[in-house]
């Protein structure tokens, strides 16, 4: 597995998640300056972190979105190439078009951070091979802007297409409001592209990889992703 | 030369701080608010006195950024 993590000014999870795919690949990533215009030679995934580009200026993810190495990105993307990007990531990838919708303020107007419980709905993809369809995994969100919405066709074209990957649900996978923390439209947590290599999701699964923290349930994403990679998990 | 882009969520989308702000309206006692949206306007001073492309400069800058056309409408005002 030969990583990417694209580094913007004012993020701040970036080395949370370069730790994770070092720790569970075996294979430290490159990080990768937002001013350059050309990935790292063989890259084979990229991965675009939390925190607050820019401050959330403007919109979360949107002066990111417009950086040069994202036409690198858009590039990688269209070729097949693996794209994952969390809370300020899948942000900037809905900004920059390579997903569809837009994460809105949380219904409660409260930045939430905390853990939540996420359905896995699918085990056939490049990012979740190493869950089941239909388990449940406890891992953190930290977000002011997580709420997940967009036009009526898009939605039911995500539906209809199995491209919503992630719920928020109850520790026993019930899809419930209560559970829905931000209030994203069918509890959407992480949805897919049309063509299945470009993920976003709001919760941290980069912070649930160790015992000693408490939980591992984020593990199999990062292992899943190692598997598909080829690098020993 | 001088303009004026102003961004607002579309009818329909919901606007929880329009909501949050409306009740606070309400909370301090100025009455007649039927509801509240909230958005953004962006004064922005242009090289040039061409008021045609002043116009085309600023839809393109809302396009491409200014605005999330997904959420959002637009509008510009060349001021002068």
């Amino acid at each position: 597995m030969k990583a990417a993590v694209l580094v913007f000014p004012g993020i701040n999870r970036e080395r949370d998640m370069a730790r994770t795919l070092r720790l569970v690949s075996g294979q430290a990533p490159s990080m990768v300056w937002h001013a350059e215009r050309k990935l790292p030679a063989g890259t084979d995934l990229v991965v675009v972190p939390g925190g607050f580009s820019y401050g959330d200026y403007l919109r979360c993810g949107a002066i990111a979105a417009r950086s040069p190495i994202m036409d690198a990105v858009r590039a990688f993307a269209a070729k097949g190439g693996l794209v994952l990007g969390v809370c300020n990531g899948f942000q900037i990838l809905c900004e920059s078009g390579l997903l569809p919708g837009v994460l809105m303020r949380n219904e409660n107007l409260r930045f939430i951070c905390r853990d939540v419980f996420l359905k896995v709905e699918r085990s056939d993809t490049p990012f979740t091979r190493g869950y089941n369809a239909g388990q449940v995994i406890r891992v953190p969100v930290a977000h002011g802007e997580g709420n997940y919405i967009a036009d009526g066709e898009t939605i039911a074209r995500l539906e209809g297409e199995g491209r919503v990957i992630f719920r928020y649900s109850s520790p026993d996978g019930m899809i419930d409001p209560d559970w829905n923390h931000n209030g994203a439209i069918n509890a959407i947590a992480g949805i897919a592209n049309d063509r299945g290599n470009v993920l976003g999701m709001m919760p941290h699964p980069e912070n649930h990889v160790e015992a000693d923290i408490g939980s591992t349930d984020g593990r199999g994403l990062f292992a899943g992703l190692a598997k598909q990679l080829g690098a020993a998990a | 030369m001088k303009a004026r882009v102003t961004v607002t969520l579309k009818s329909g989308v919901l606007d929880p701080q329009g909501k949050a702000i409306e009740g606070a309206l309400r909370s301090l006692g100025v009455d007649g608010v039927a509801s509240v949206r909230q958005g953004k306007v962006f004064d922005i001073e242009l090289e040039g006195g061409d008021p045609k492309k002043a116009e085309a400069l600023l839809n393109q800058a809302a396009d491409k950024l200014l605005a999330n056309t997904v959420i959002e409408n637009y509008r510009v005002e060349v001021i002068g």
